[in-house]
């Protein structure tokens, strides 16, 4: 690989850039909104009991 | 920049190919009119039962249901690419489209199917759990990579896949599998074959181009259309069994046996019929009536199951 190569990689289309933002976002919301299920299903499955543990 | 060559020779020059896939592409692999009515019916299968489960855990059991049935739809156009490309009803579809690369889809629907069957088990029970690996693995790899291609009862078996879910969804809330949810399971079972084989009678010319064996290409139309009336003459007694057995009340019972007389109704016209035009129409019309059929059943079984259905079996 010459240096001139390396410099420049490879350069994404407008299109490319938007798309993969896109698809950032959305993995981003899907992680968020799975965060926040099992949190919730945690307090719903353990209920109170989620805060007695041996200390 | 042969550094990058190196990485990965097995991949040609698709390779290279920077992903312009859409957040709606990834949707598209999921099959999202297929998964709707998967959670449908996972949905009243859950909410029939005579169990109880958390609001939330309900939610969180249908939510993997349908991240489920969309891994397996992903899995499927990911082994299905070659064959979708020549069908004008699927080349659309992101892989032969070439927005998604097939080893794009692959680790989309692995990733999914794992993280749906993990949260299942974890959330509801390992029952409901295997249950939708079951599902999964049986509408990937006996139907999409073995039945379809193999047999002209591909979608007979594989049919099977889509009548689990609501068989998941009393699992997830009971924990048990009893004679309700198999009957659920049935209804979907026979109701498949007449629903697909009526789209497939105006598809069998893209069928037999694809080289898929259904029904219509192996056996011709007349044999498809005596084998739709069968099936929706097995299909209406099963439709009505539970309330037959006493499980759903009067009003099911008149629905399905309104619906399943509408379906043979239909299927005999078909039979009756010799011109492929009038045919096609037919066929197109018992296709969007199938669809009405298993979505009345079940809307009224869980509307029937609210009003407390008299005369109503306890389980």
């Amino acid at each position: 690989m010459d240096d001139n190569d390396h410099e420049t990689g490879i350069v994404l289309t407008e299109e490319q850039k938007r798309r993969r933002r896109a698809r950032s976002i959305a993995i981003a919301l899907a992680l968020g909104a799975l965060v926040l299920l099992f949190y919730v299903v945690t307090i719903v499955k353990l209920g109170p009991g989620v805060l007695q543990r041996p200390l | 920049m042969t550094d990058i060559t190196a990485v990965d020779q097995n991949s040609g020059p698709a390779a290279f190919t920077i992903s312009e896939a859409s957040v709606g592409d990834y949707i598209a692999l999921m099959k999202p009119r297929v998964m709707s009515l998967v959670v449908f019916t996972a949905l009243v299968g859950l909410m029939v039962t005579p169990g109880h489960l958390h609001p939330v855990l309900g939610f969180a059991a249908l939510l993997c249901v349908a991240i489920g049935a969309g891994a397996a739809g992903a899995l499927n156009m990911w082994y299905d690419a070659d064959v979708d490309a020549v069908m004008s009803r699927t080349s659309q579809r992101p892989i032969p489209a070439g927005r998604v690369l097939p080893r794009e889809a692959l680790a989309f629907g692995l990733t999914l199917a794992i993280g749906s069957i993990a949260v299942l088990g974890l959330v509801a029970n390992w029952l409901a759990a295997s249950l939708l690996a079951f599902t999964i693995f049986f509408y990937v790899a006996i139907y999409t990579m073995w039945l379809k291609r193999a047999t002209s009862q591909n979608i007979v078996i594989g049919g099977a896949a889509g009548a689990f879910p609501p068989m998941i969804g009393w699992a997830a809330a009971t924990g048990t599998i009893g004679l309700e949810p198999t009957l659920l399971f049935l209804i979907i079972f026979f109701w498949t074959p007449p629903h697909f084989w009526a789209l497939s009678l105006r598809r069998a010319p893209e069928y037999a181009r694809a080289g898929i064996p259904m029904l219509p290409v192996v056996a011709g139309h007349a044999e498809t259309r005596r084998q739709i009336l069968m099936y929706s003459i097995v299909m209406a007694p099963v439709g009505a069994s539970p309330w037959l057995l006493g499980y759903a009340g009067l009003l099911y019972g008149a629905a399905a046996i309104g619906a399943g007389a509408a379906m043979i109704g239909l299927s005999l016209r078909i039979v009756a019929l010799g011109d492929r035009d009038r045919e096609a129409r037919a066929a197109k019309r018992l296709f969007g009536v199938s669809i009405l059929y298993l979505f009345v059943l079940f809307a009224v079984l869980l509307i029937d199951s609210w009003l407390g259905a008299p005369g109503r079996v306890p389980l």
